[in-house]
C-alpha cells in the first residue's frame, strides 16, 4: 500500500525546501558580490542567453550575480531588521500587558501612531535621520514592523495571565519566573514565530521600494532597489531583462518567506494538530 | 478561626451600577461542608475567585484568620479547584511536568490514594478523562498548607459514577484533615446530602 503524507508532513517538507532555497540564495550573494561588481564593456546590454541567463547590463555585469547579490543583501536585512523588530514586539506586547494600565495605555497609544502613519514615508523619514545607506534602511524598517506583532503579542499575555492554568499555578507557590518560561512563552512562541518570519516579506518589500525611491541603500551596493531603479533608464531602449529577472526574483522570494510563515504557522498552531 | 468575605461587593469593569455581588457575607470555619446554591448568573463563581484571592472586592474584605487574604505569600491556604479541569492544568505539559510543580513528598502518594495510575503522569491532560483529570486537580490542590478548598461545580460534567467517585475522595480527605471546604453546586439534593449548611446567594445583578 502506498504511504499516505499528512498535511503537516508536507509543510514540513514545504518548509525545510524553502528555508534550503532562501539559505542558497543568500550564501550565493555573498560568494558572488565580487561578481557582481566586475565589469566586461565587450559583453554590454546582451540579451539572455546560455552564457549570461539574465543577460548583462550596460556596463556588462552579469545580471544573474547581480540579482543573486542583491537578493542576498535584502534577505540579510530582513533577517536583521525581523529580528530586531520581533525582539522589540515581544518586549512592548509583554510589558503593555505587564506593566499596568498607565503603561498599556501609552503603549497602545504608541502602537496606533505608528500603525496610523504609512509605513513607507515613516521608513523614508527615519531612514534619512540615520544617515541613509545600510543603518538608515535597518533602523527605518526596524523600527517602523513592530507594532502589529506587538499588538498580537499584548493579546496574547493579557489572555495567558488570566488563564485558569497560570492562575492555580501562581495559588500553588511557582514562582513568577517559572510561570513565565514554562507556562507562557510556549504557548506565546507560535504567533511569535509565524508573527517574526511574516515581517520577512514586509521588510525585503519597504527595503527594496525604499532604496527604488533613493532613500536607501547607495547606488553602489548592488541591491535589488537599486538595480531596479538604474533599469528604468534602460526599459524604453526594449532592454527588459534589466527589471523583469530581479523584478520577478524578488516577488519569489517574498512568497517563499510568506509560504515558509503560513507553514510554520500550521506546525505550530495546536488547531491544525489533526490535518 | 474561618475563611470570611465581609460585605463583599464586587462589578465588573464598567459595570458599578450593575455588580455581580452586592454585600455578600459568608464564613466557612475549619471542618466544615458550606454548600452553595444560586441560579445561574448570580455570582457563584466570583465568589468563590474572591475567597481564592483570583479577584480582589471592590467593597468589603476577604479574611482569612482576621487577616486579608492578599497577605498570604507562597503556597495559598486556599485553593480552588474548578469546574473545568482540563483548563486548570498547562494542556503543552505532561501531567509529571505539572505535578513536579508542587514540590511535596506526599504528593505522589496521593496521587495513588485519589486513583490516578503512574502511566497517566506520562500523558498529556488531553490524553485523559474528564474524571481522572479532576482528580489529578484535587489531589494537587490538597496540599498540607491548605486548609480551605472551594469546589465550582466540580462534578458539573462528569457521568454519575465519576460524581461519586469525586465526592468520596474529596469529602474521606477533608474530614481526615478538617478542612473546610465550600461546594457550589446547582444540585440541591447533592448539598442537601453532603454539606453542613447550605447558603443562597440572592440579590446581585
Amino acid at each position: 500500500m502506498r504511504k499516505q503524507i499528512n498535511q503537516r508532513q508536507k509543510a514540513k517538507i514545504l518548509a525545510a525546501v524553502v528555508t534550503v532555497v532562501l539559505a542558497a540564495v543568500t550564501v550565493c550573494g555573498i560568494l558572488f558580490t565580487e561578481a557582481a561588481m566586475e565589469t566586461d564593456f565587450l559583453s554590454r546590454n546582451q540579451a539572455p542567453s546560455a552564457v549570461h541567463i539574465f543577460g548583462t547590463d550596460w556596463m556588462g555585469r552579469d545580471m544573474l550575480f547581480r540579482t543573486l547579490a542583491g537578493l542576498s543583501l535584502s534577505i540579510r536585512i530582513g533577517l536583521l531588521t525581523a529580528a530586531i523588530s520581533g525582539a522589540a514586539a515581544l518586549l512592548i506586547g509583554i510589558g503593555a500587558a505587564v506593566l499596568g494600565r498607565k503603561a498599556d495605555a501609552s503603549i497602545s497609544w504608541c502602537i496606533d501612531l505608528v500603525m496610523g502613519i504609512p509605513h513607507i514615508l515613516l521608513v523614508m523619514l527615519i531612514s534619512i535621520a540615520c544617515g541613509r545607506g545600510f543603518t538608515g534602511v535597518v533602523a527605518g524598517v526596524a523600527l517602523t514592523h513592530w507594532p502589529s506583532l506587538a499588538r498580537v503579542i499584548r493579546g496574547e499575555v493579557l489572555q495567558l495571565r488570566q488563564a485558569p492554568y497560570i492562575l492555580v499555578a501562581e495559588k500553588l507557590g511557582v514562582s513568577k519566573m517559572r510561570i513565565s518560561a514554562v507556562h507562557m512563552f510556549p504557548h506565546l512562541l507560535p504567533q511569535f514565530l509565524t508573527g517574526t518570519i511574516l515581517l520577512f516579506p514586509h521588510a525585503i518589500l519597504h527595503e527594496a521600494s525604499v532604496t527604488f525611491l533613493g532613500f536607501g541603500l547607495s547606488s553602489e551596493q548592488p541591491a535589488i532597489g537599486v538595480i531596479l531603479s538604474e533599469s528604468m533608464q534602460y526599459l524604453t531602449t526594449g532592454k527588459w531583462w534589466l527589471a523583469l529577472f530581479p523584478g520577478l526574483s524578488l516577488v519569489l522570494v517574498v512568497l517563499l518567506f510568506a509560504m515558509l510563515g503560513e507553514r510554520v504557522r500550521k506546525l505550530l498552531d495546536p488547531a491544525s494538530v489533526h490535518e | 478561626m474561618s475563611l470570611e468575605a465581609k460585605n463583599v461587593t464586587f462589578y465588573y469593569r464598567g459595570r458599578k451600577r450593575k455588580p455581580v455581588l452586592k454585600e455578600v457575607n459568608l464564613e466557612i470555619h475549619p471542618g466544615e461542608r458550606v454548600g452553595l446554591k444560586a441560579p445561574s448568573g448570580r455570582g457563584k463563581t466570583t465568589l468563590c475567585r474572591l475567597l481564592a484571592g483570583y479577584e480582589k472586592p471592590k467593597e468589603g474584605e476577604v479574611l482569612l484568620d482576621g487577616r486579608p487574604l492578599g497577605e498570604y505569600k507562597g503556597i495559598c491556604p486556599v485553593q480552588m479547584i474548578w469546574q473545568h479541569p482540563e483548563l486548570a492544568v498547562d494542556p503543552l505539559l505532561r501531567l509529571k511536568e505539572t505535578m513536579k510543580e508542587v514540590e511535596e513528598p506526599d504528593l505522589a502518594e496521593r496521587m495513588e490514594s485519589f486513583g490516578i495510575r503512574e502511566e497517566w503522569l506520562e500523558r498529556f491532560p488531553s490524553e485523559l478523562s474528564g474524571g481522572e483529570l479532576q482528580r489529578f486537580c484535587l489531589a494537587r490542590a490538597l496540599g498540607k498548607e491548605v486548609r480551605y478548598l472551594l469546589c465550582d461545580e466540580i462534578s458539573a460534567m462528569l457521568d454519575l459514577w465519576n460524581q461519586a467517585r469525586i465526592f468520596e475522595l474529596l469529602l474521606r480527605e477533608t474530614d481526615r484533615r478538617k478542612l473546610g471546604i465550600l461546594i457550589v453546586s446547582h444540585d440541591e439534593a447533592l448539598l442537601e446530602r453532603v454539606c453542613t449548611r447550605v447558603e443562597s446567594l440572592e440579590g446581585g445583578s
